[in-house]
């Protein structure tokens, strides 16, 4: 069976006055129905920019430099927009970052579903109000706050609405750019069974941006971790999180501290990820790299299978040795 | 209520603490004029933070957190109830000479630091404003030397290339240490800082929770650490207030709080954090609904709406804070007192 999603050697560059920002570089990715994918790396690693590439919503001055994007058989970089208008929502919807933001302070939340409706569908008013308080009930709001505004909802609810809304049209695929990233902690972890008790319930394929590695630990099939523009690693969930190979999914995940066991000095990562306009000779992470050898610094790692991951790192040499790497890093630490 | 009846979220010293709060209460009319409805956003909390403590409020949003932190920095008056900063009640704090003192000592670190601070100066000029307003003594090279220093014990080296940036050169991390260095410029006795981490990549947020932990033990500073993350609240403090509903429901070390925790919102609030080393132990229910606006309340828990465990009793009867152990206590009808430390009576004796 094909892929829901198939993402083949995707680059895009920001066009500045300074010259070309390579922002994505060169990442693949596969979506299968039904499948949960999460993207995560720090602020400025393009994840935001590769969800946006995916959606076709780029905009000046970023621009889509190479690649392609296959959703459901079709090539999405060569339609045009009137095309794309019966794809997006219907087939694929975007559930934005900020939904204070993303959400029109002036309109009830049943007049921006409708909005919404009729953009990408003939429906009658009467279909509208019926969709409507049919996705909001799926989300567990009452369909009472059809009436609502914005403000009248607590953030929670909000992201919630905001998801009710992507799931207007049953969508193949629903591409989630931090969505819990304003909430607390327990409007957090209460978001994140939602979305995936739906997911279950209706198949649709999730592909999630974060920052927040641990937050979608417990939900995702695959992790992609993302540095500087690059793929570092992909793997199944569980597998990362067992056994990172990347030295930089290993500092992600040893940055949130834990509620168990004995309390342990967190370092999380020193640094910031690199200016993409001057990116650093070798491999990009070498910089902030705990265990980087000298040669990291000269020769750019490419991203390699390695013991059922894809890893782009010079520990793990071209003969995929399964023992060796796991061993200098943990010396390193200790 | 009695404040001496009432066991407080005592610190282990017998003097008179840093700071020190009894029956503090900030109720907000909503509406208009002739509106009778009152929100209670914090209702009778009495609590201590003593010298060279990390003290963290552990709550969702709503839970009256802000409020709390806000009335600390005297930037609310209390409805009822009265705050003493080393034995001096606050409201006798009139001139600006005396308000300056405190808020010299009490400074605070916002939640934002991409809007707290100022994007058209350098990131010196609140460090510098700081000295120039709050230690006249300083002058000329000194105050420049004192700016470098500070900028020095946050991590922002090397200083007198780091002070001359602006702020839009600097991310989140930096930003969020510039609010550190602006607040130690003052050499203060406390620090509030308002979910200093939430608005930060979970690969920056050690550095700063190492940070504060750094500042009480290379300055001295006692710091009041407001959070939704409890995992971040054990990892980084002494003791540990779990507010709901405008109430403490639940105070006492971090370890013991964690390890054994009494009230059935801190076991929410452990489900809630994530933690990838562990399997997924709950479903969506159990961590579902949101703090209630507490608007002109009538006796009971106000937690009782999403408590798995209610009986009737919680509708009646609003628990009050009752000593579950050494320096634990909580308020909740069900936690078991504990009669072998003082206010281990229910009835608050």
């Amino acid at each position: 069976m094909p892929a829901l999603l198939e993402v083949r050697g995707l680059s895009v560059d920001y066009l500045t006055d300074a010259g070309d920002v390579r922002a994505v570089d060169r990442v693949d990715l596969e979506v299968a129905a039904g499948e949960f994918l999460a993207i995560v790396g720090e602020s400025g690693c393009g994840k935001s920019t590769l969800l946006f590439a995916i959606a076709q919503l780029l905009s000046p001055p970023a621009e889509l430099a190479a690649g392609s994007v296959t959703f459901a058989g079709r090539d999405m970089v060569t339609l045009g927009e009137r095309e794309l208008r019966h794809v997006r929502w219907r087939d694929y919807s975007v559930v934005m970052q900020s939904a204070m933001n993303a959400l029109n302070p002036m309109k009830s939340i049943e007049a921006q579903f409708a909005d919404t409706m009729r953009a990408h569908a003939r429906l009658t008013a009467e279909a509208i109000h019926q969709r409507a308080a049919e996705v909001l009930r799926l989300v567990g709001i009452d369909p009472i706050h059809l009436a609502s505004y914005p403000h009248q909802l607590s953030g929670g609810m909000r992201q919630r609405a905001m998801i009710a809304m992507a799931l207007l049209f049953t969508p193949q695929l629903v591409i989630m750019d931090e969505p819990t990233s304003a909430l607390d902690v327990v409007a957090q972890r209460a978001l994140m069974s939602q979305i995936k008790e739906l997911q279950q319930r209706l198949g649709f394929a999730v592909v999630f941006v974060t920052h927040d590695m641990s937050l979608v630990s417990h939900y995702s099939d695959r992790l992609v971790v993302m540095y500087a523009g690059q793929i570092a690693e992909a793997a199944p969930t569980a597998r990362l999180f067992e056994r990172p190979l990347h030295p930089y999914s290993r500092g992600l995940l040893d940055a949130f501290p834990s509620i168990r066991g004995p309390r342990r000095l967190l370092t999380g990562i020193p640094g910031s990820p690199p200016d993409l306009a001057r990116p650093p000779s070798g491999c990009r992470f070498q910089p902030r790299c705990p265990v980087a050898l000298p040669e990291c610094s000269v020769r750019d790692p490419e991203l390699r299978a390695v013991d059922g991951a894809d890893v782009r790192c010079l520990l793990y040499p071209a003969p995929a040795v399964p023992v060796v790497p796991a061993v200098p890093v943990a010396e390193h630490r200790a | 209520m009695t404040a001496t009846a009432e066991p407080t979220a005592a610190a282990p010293s017998g003097s008179e603490p840093l700071l020190r709060t009894a029956d503090l209460t900030r109720h907000f009319r909503l509406g208009g004029i002739f509106s009778h409805q009152v929100l209670h956003a914090v209702d009778d909390i009495s609590m201590e933070i003593g010298e060279r403590e990390i003290v963290a409020v552990v709550g969702e949003s709503g839970s009256g957190k802000s409020t709390l932190v806000r009335l600390l920095a005297m930037l609310y008056r209390p409805t009822r109830g009265r705050i003493f900063f080393r034995g001096r009640p606050l409201e006798s704090l009139r001139s600006r000479r005396d308000v300056l003192w405190y808020r010299r000592q009490v400074p605070m670190v916002f939640q934002d630091p991409y809007s707290s601070i100022n994007p058209v100066f350098r990131v010196s000029h609140g460090v510098m404003r700081n000295l120039t307003l709050h230690r006249p003594e300083l002058r000329g090279a000194a105050r420049r030397a004192e700016a470098e220093r500070v900028f020095e014990v946050v991590g922002l080296t090397p200083a007198r290339e780091m002070l001359a940036k602006f702020p839009y050169e600097m991310s989140g991390g930096q930003r969020q240490r510039v609010g550190f260095a602006q607040a130690l410029a003052l050499q203060p006795r406390l620090i509030l800082a308002d979910e200093p981490v939430s608005m930060l990549d979970v690969s920056i947020r050690a550095g700063i929770l190492n940070l504060m932990a750094e500042l009480r033990e290379r300055e001295g500073v006692s710091i009041l650490y407001i959070t939704h993350d409890i995992a971040s609240a054990r990892y980084v403090a002494d003791r540990i207030l779990v507010m709901y509903g405008g109430h403490v429901v639940e105070t006492g070390s971090a370890d013991d709080v964690l390890a054994d925790p009494k009230h059935p919102y801190t076991h929410l609030l452990l489900a809630a954090a994530p933690d990838p080393r562990e399997p997924a132990a709950v479903d969506s229910s159990a961590v579902a609904g949101e703090p209630p606006k507490v608007v002109n309340p009538t006796e009971g828990c106000r937690f009782r709406a999403r408590c798995p465990i209610a009986v009737d009793e919680c509708g009646r009867v609003t628990p009050r804070l009752h000593a579950v152990g050494v320096g634990h206590a909580a308020a909740c009808h069900l936690a078991p007192a504990d009669p072998g430390w003082p206010g281990g009576s229910r009835d608050g004796r």
